[in-house]
């Protein structure tokens, strides 16, 4: 028991040091494809650090919920991590405090606190990203259900981990139809989640096309940091429940020693970083598109979900 | 093993086949409307030989290559030998429904492609054909409806051979042993049929200026600028 509470921290401590560098890794590789040198795959890391440094600046026409969002933004890509297999492939401690869905509920309260916060501040541009992110996310959300109800038809579960066990012990079912609509439909849901290219451009800094940045546009010092780092962590979570439960469950660690759990970590990183060079393939070959036409993609993230679902009821699959 | 493995692999292709088929549905440029056509031809023969495999038939293998030879080789070829540049640049802005309600009735489409399945499937004892039927049908109603809602001369012609790609789907699961020789006329039909779509779309265009077929419904008297 203490073990398993041990490995749970382990996930978090995972997910906390390497989503800065998966980010910088990132935006390395976009600017490699385009011809460009970019900054250092530490350069997050540096950031966060100075912004550490710095001084904090809140308007006084501000209420608590601006002061409060930061922190929730931060803590809650953590207390998600606890619930799914970031390194392990059998349920830790905490796996059982809620299932995918409460995962989702958890990252959605997350965004709806960032959003109040940004409206919070009287600033033009704040609302206007927090009013696009809250249009992008109920398109989402609809995506987000049935992904979870077709996983948990085919899985019998809705815990990360059991899902994750149920794609490696059946390859008929990794290779059924309905598994591979699933993979689109989620990869979809990421890019939209995460902000990237088709739907938004995570490196724009032109305040009238921003979507997700904009959000954290008032913060400056601890606050900008936690913003930036939560926001990094988020993306990690979701890179991690698409890899190990959904699109590569293998390479976790099986053994319940510290040893096994520490030869883990390379496969995982090997995992996110062709998954990251998958993305920035995705980026570099797509333009982000028009405002109306987000709910056209979503639309289609939607219709392949629900497809996914039809296939799998169906005596044929 | 060996064969499980190929027909899980199989698997994969009919749901990506599915995936290419909603993908012709949902783009609006006419090259990616082909692109999309020529990896679900290669979708196919790849179940094909995944097929001949795990079954170790020589129609199958036949019938790959000569879906390699006709759909992702000839046909693109034919067709952008026929046809100038500027019938692939162009981007379909006005389809008769919309891309959403377009998608959504392909996913109707595939509902009914598994519902009206269901029966058969139930029945089959090869897991091959659990998966090929249902999916081989949606393929084909989606690539009808594609071709109901398109307005361009070029995704309608790609719309009937994704039909033809679609009915070849479920057909390789049901009747793996089909005379080789239907197969190749089947094969050399579809080529026909790009040519001579081909070659008709070009003198329309040559003569009207425009291949939209809507507008290739009014009678005319002189030669206007339809554009």
């Amino acid at each position: 028991m203490i073990e398993t509470i041990g490995y749970n921290i382990l996930q978090i401590i995972f997910v906390m040091a390497f989503a800065p560098l998966y980010a910088g890794v990132l935006s390395r590789f976009k600017e490699m494809v385009q011809s460009r040198r970019g900054p250092s795959v530490f350069q997050p890391y540096r950031d966060i650090w100075k912004l550490f440094q710095k001084d904090e600046v809140i308007s006084e026409e501000t209420t608590w919920i601006f002061r409060f969002t930061p922190y929730l933004v931060f803590v809650i890509p953590i207390f998600v991590a606890t619930l799914i297999p970031v390194l392990t492939d059998y349920p830790l401690a905490f796996a059982f405090m809620a299932d995918m869905l409460g995962g989702g509920f958890f990252l959605a309260l997350a965004g709806f606190f960032a959003a109040l916060a940004a409206v919070d501040t009287g600033n033009p541009y704040g609302p206007m990203g927090a009013s696009r992110t809250r249009m992008v996310g109920y398109l989402a959300e609809p995506v987000f259900m049935i992904v979870f109800f077709t996983v948990s038809f085919v899985a019998q579960s809705t815990i990360p981990f059991i899902v994750q066990q149920k794609w490696v012990a059946n390859s008929a079912a990794f290779f059924s139809p309905a598994h591979i609509l699933l993979l689109i439909a989620f990869l979809m849901l990421i890019l939209a989640e995460g902000g990237r290219i088709p739907v938004d451009n995570p490196t724009g800094h032109f305040e009238l096309a921003m979507i997700d940045e904009s959000k954290g546009l008032e913060y400056s010092g601890r606050g900008a940091a936690l913003m930036k780092w939560g926001g990094q962590m988020k993306f990690m979570v979701l890179a991690c429940i698409f890899l190990n439960v959904l699109f590569a469950p293998w390479g976790l660690a099986h053994g319940t020693d510290l040893l096994s759990i520490f030869a883990a970590v390379p496969q995982i990183l090997f995992k996110v970083l062709v998954f990251a060079v998958v993305l920035v393939v995705i980026e570099t070959s797509l333009a982000k598109l028009r405002l109306f036409r987000i709910s056209e993609f979503l639309g289609a993230a939607f219709i392949t979900s629900v497809a996914a679902m039809v296939t799998s009821i169906f005596p044929g699959a | 093993m060996a064969s499980a493995t190929a027909e899980a692999l199989n698997t994969l292709c009919a749901g990506l086949i599915l995936i290419a088929a909603f993908a012709m549905v949902a783009t609006r440029q006419v090259q990616g409307v082909v692109r999309f056509f020529v990896i679900q031809s290669l979708l196919l023969s790849a179940s094909c030989f995944l097929l001949a495999y795990s079954r170790s038939s020589v129609h199958l293998w036949a019938l790959g290559a000569i879906t390699i030879g006709a759909k992702v080789i000839a046909i693109p070829w034919v067709l952008r030998r026929l046809l100038p540049d500027d019938f692939y640049e162009r981007r379909e802005i006005s389809q008769a429904v919309n891309i959403p309600a377009s998608l959504l009735l392909a996913l109707l489409l595939v509902v009914v492609a598994e519902f009206l399945t269901g029966p058969l499937v139930a029945t089959a004892k090869d897991s091959v054909i659990r998966i090929n039927l249902p999916l081989g049908l949606a393929g084909v109603l989606i690539a009808v409806w594609s071709l109901v809602a398109r307005r361009e001369a070029l995704p309608q012609l790609i719309g009937i051979l994704a039909m033809e790609n679609g009915a070849f789907l479920a057909g390789i699961a049901i009747a793996s042993e089909l005379p080789i020789i239907a197969e190749l006329a089947v094969a050399m039909d579809v080529v026909l049929i790009a040519v001579v779509v081909g070659l008709l779309t070009r003198s329309i265009r040559k003569e009207l200026g425009t291949t939209v077929a809507a507008g290739l419904a009014e009678l005319k008297e002189e030669p206007v600028s339809w554009r």
